[in-house]
């Protein structure tokens, strides 16, 4: 068959690229427009450069939200990748009881993300709440407005409550997808259960991990909701993540340059690691 | 090696299997030979896989017993019982290189490093595979892979038997036939007992010295590829076996011998009047002979496959199928003999044995 160039066909792409100018391109212009201009209201707009950009990589508060971001979603993915396969790994195969599984596996899920934090917050009251209370009752300390640690700890847990689902569910689709000559060769071959899981289960759910771990890694680098709610970047700023660091900058200082300025990078450091796992996806797809 | 008895296996994926057709095996009383190799064919669902399974171990059977060797394992583990299995689709470790792949079985029974690299060595080189011993087993094609799990299952010395659950399903045509070569080969040198599940008959009747014919969950017929061909037991080998399949006909069988309508038929010996029993006659397409003498028949279409013409013609309102060399006339007048040598007699769809003249065939 041979191919035929049309030129005009490009018009049958304008409605979808319309659609994704105003709602991304012309935005995200604006704040790269904002980015490199000096502003003192009235819509006077002076030219500044690279200033602001300069101003946020330099600054400790930055570098502090920074790491503060890196550490959150290391400990999240930490423990909500291998807490989720271990979940998948025992749901039930088939049976009644597999919809029953899934269903409340999809709870959290469904729930809207300042729900969450709404609900994580009252259960950690001191005085009211089940894990507050409960926590104090039994001798250790807790109190998320004051302490780093408590505070962290709920973040933390929060998280895993909301999120290990996703990672369980992706992990039992690819444990699903084995077919089960490769559990009767490897009972054959005489495997022990860790075998079977280093073999089989773990490279057969490769693909799907590496989709669960860069979800995860996107998602919890942009989190603002449900910290927001539950601390609101507190005590002091022990969890302002990026983003809570960032509409702070914004809406509360009104600083929009350093604010473009962050967002950019921001930005532009969720494309680079992005990038860095489509490569590493790609590329283990080619082997 | 080893010989493997069936003691009266039956078997049922319900839990309280009330009527005969609860089963999906029926009844199975048969003896596999040490070092013989045989093919259970039939079709989708007619129990094969489910036979495969109790023999290797995944599954227990309902009722009945298996004995390796007269040792009965049927309550061991599939591990126990030292079965090695091939299936449908190739099964391979991928993160694993080849040789990791074939001692992947002695390591995990602690068999000593250096008992391990000459028997992966020695089975390397019986599935032609030694030039890539430390390639990954992810990259290779399916027929590679198929080898690996045969491998995997021959390195292993003191295997009972080697099973195979329709091996060659993904495998490309052309390389069909060049892993059945070498499993026939493989067998013929190492004499290993190999029980073969297909439906597919070249496969069974090219591999196999016996071929164990099912059909919803019983054995209808065990037989060398040519008995299953020149004397089906039951109508269904007829079908099944042979392309085109037997051709079935209605017959009535008195003193005089058989008729089709008013045509009488000639016969090898002596059949039974059997007044109460459906009978039929069945006669495979290479016995029937067109011509000038018989029974007139119609021909509707004439397939030409190259070397031979199937010749699609009705008799007495049956269809009957023909094959006739490449480049034979047809007569304007067409009449259907049949060869004495390929004619079967079947009583409610199983074999009457001239000879003997008794009910039933070997059911």
């Amino acid at each position: 068959m041979t191919k035929t160039w049309n030129n005009r066909a490009w018009f049958l792409v304008l409605p979808v690229l319309l659609l994704v100018a105003f709602n991304a391109i012309i935005p995200l212009m604006t704040v790269v427009n904002y980015s490199v201009q000096e502003t003192f209201g009235n819509n006077l707009f002076f030219f500044e450069g690279t200033k602001w950009y300069e101003d946020v990589l330099t600054s400790e508060r930055f570098h502090a939200s920074l790491f503060r971001q890196f550490l959150f979603t290391g400990i999240i993915l930490l423990i909500e990748v291998p807490l989720g396969v271990a979940i998948a790994l025992t749901m039930p195969r088939s049976g009644p009881w597999v919809s029953v599984c899934l269903v409340l596996m999809a709870l959290p899920l469904l729930i809207p993300w300042n729900v969450v934090g709404a609900m994580w917050n009252i259960m950690a009251l001191p005085d009211i709440g089940l894990l507050g209370y409960g926590l104090n009752a039994l001798g250790i300390p807790y109190n998320f407005t004051r302490q780093p640690i408590s505070a962290w700890f709920t973040v933390v847990l929060m998280d895993v409550w909301h999120w290990t689902s996703l990672v369980v569910l992706l992990a039992y689709a690819g444990l699903r997808s084995i077919p089960e000559a490769y559990y009767q060769a490897a009972k054959i071959d005489g495997a022990s259960r860790w075998s079977v899981f280093r073999y089989i289960q773990l490279p057969k759910m490769n693909r799907v991990l590496t989709i669960a771990i860069l979800l995860r890694f996107m998602d919890s680098f942009m989190i603002y909701t449900e910290p927001f709610v539950l601390t609101g970047g507190g005590p002091g700023n022990a969890t302002t993540f990026l983003s809570i660091d960032l509409v702070k900058a914004a809406l509360g200082e009104f600083n929009l340059g350093i604010a473009a300025a962050m967002s950019i990078i921001y930005f532009l450091m969720t494309l680079l690691v992005s990038w860095i796992f489509y490569t590493l996806m790609t590329r283990g797809e080619d082997q | 090696m080893a010989r493997i008895d069936l003691n009266n296996i039956r078997h049922a994926y319900l839990p309280n299997p009330a009527s005969d057709d609860d089963y999906a095996l029926k009844r199975v009383h048969h003896t596999f030979d040490d070092g013989g190799a045989y093919a259970l064919l039939g079709p989708s669902g007619c129990g094969k896989t489910t036979l495969l399974n109790i023999i290797s171990g995944l599954l227990r059977p309902t009722e009945g017993e298996i004995l390796f060797d007269g040792q009965n394992v049927t309550d061991l583990s599939t591990e126990a019982r030292n079965i090695a299995q091939v299936f449908q689709f190739p099964v391979v470790y991928d993160t694993m290189t080849v040789y990791q792949n074939l001692a992947f079985p002695l390591r995990n029974r602690g068999v000593a490093a250096d008992e391990i690299e000459r028997r992966v060595r020695e089975t390397l080189t019986m599935i032609d595979l030694a030039d890539r011993a430390d390639q990954k087993a992810k990259g290779l094609t399916a027929d590679d892979k198929q080898k690996i799990a045969l491998g995997r299952g021959l390195v292993r010395s003191d295997v009972s038997a080697i099973l195979f659950d329709e091996p060659l399903t993904v495998i490309d045509p052309h390389m069909k036939w060049v892993l059945r070569s070498q499993l026939k080969e493989l067998h013929r040198r190492f004499a290993f007992t190999m029980v073969y599940v297909t439906h597919d008959q070249t496969e069974a009747l090219t591999f196999a010295d016996q071929v164990v014919v099912m059909n919803e969950g019983e054995i209808v017929q065990i037989g060398t590829p040519e008995e299953l061909f020149e004397r089906p037991n039951h109508t269904f080998v007829g079908y099944f076996i042979g392309s085109p399949g037997m051709n079935v006909l209605p017959v009535r069988i008195d003193g005089q011998g058989a008729h089709i309508g008013d045509h009488s038929i000639a016969l090898e010996g002596q059949i039974p009047e059997m007044r109460d029993a459906r009978m039929e006659l069945g006669v495979r397409p290479e016995y029937v002979r067109i011509g000038e003498k018989g029974i007139p028949a119609k021909i509707v279409r004439v397939e030409d496959t190259g070397r031979r013409k199937i010749v699609h013609a009705t008799v007495e309102g049956e269809t009957v199928a023909a094959i006739v060399p490449e480049g034979a006339a047809l007569p304007g007048e067409p009449h259907i003999s049949f060869d004495p040598a390929g004619v079967n007699i079947y009583a409610d769809s199983w074999r009457v044995d001239p000879v003997s003249a008794r009910q039933g065939g070997a059911a």
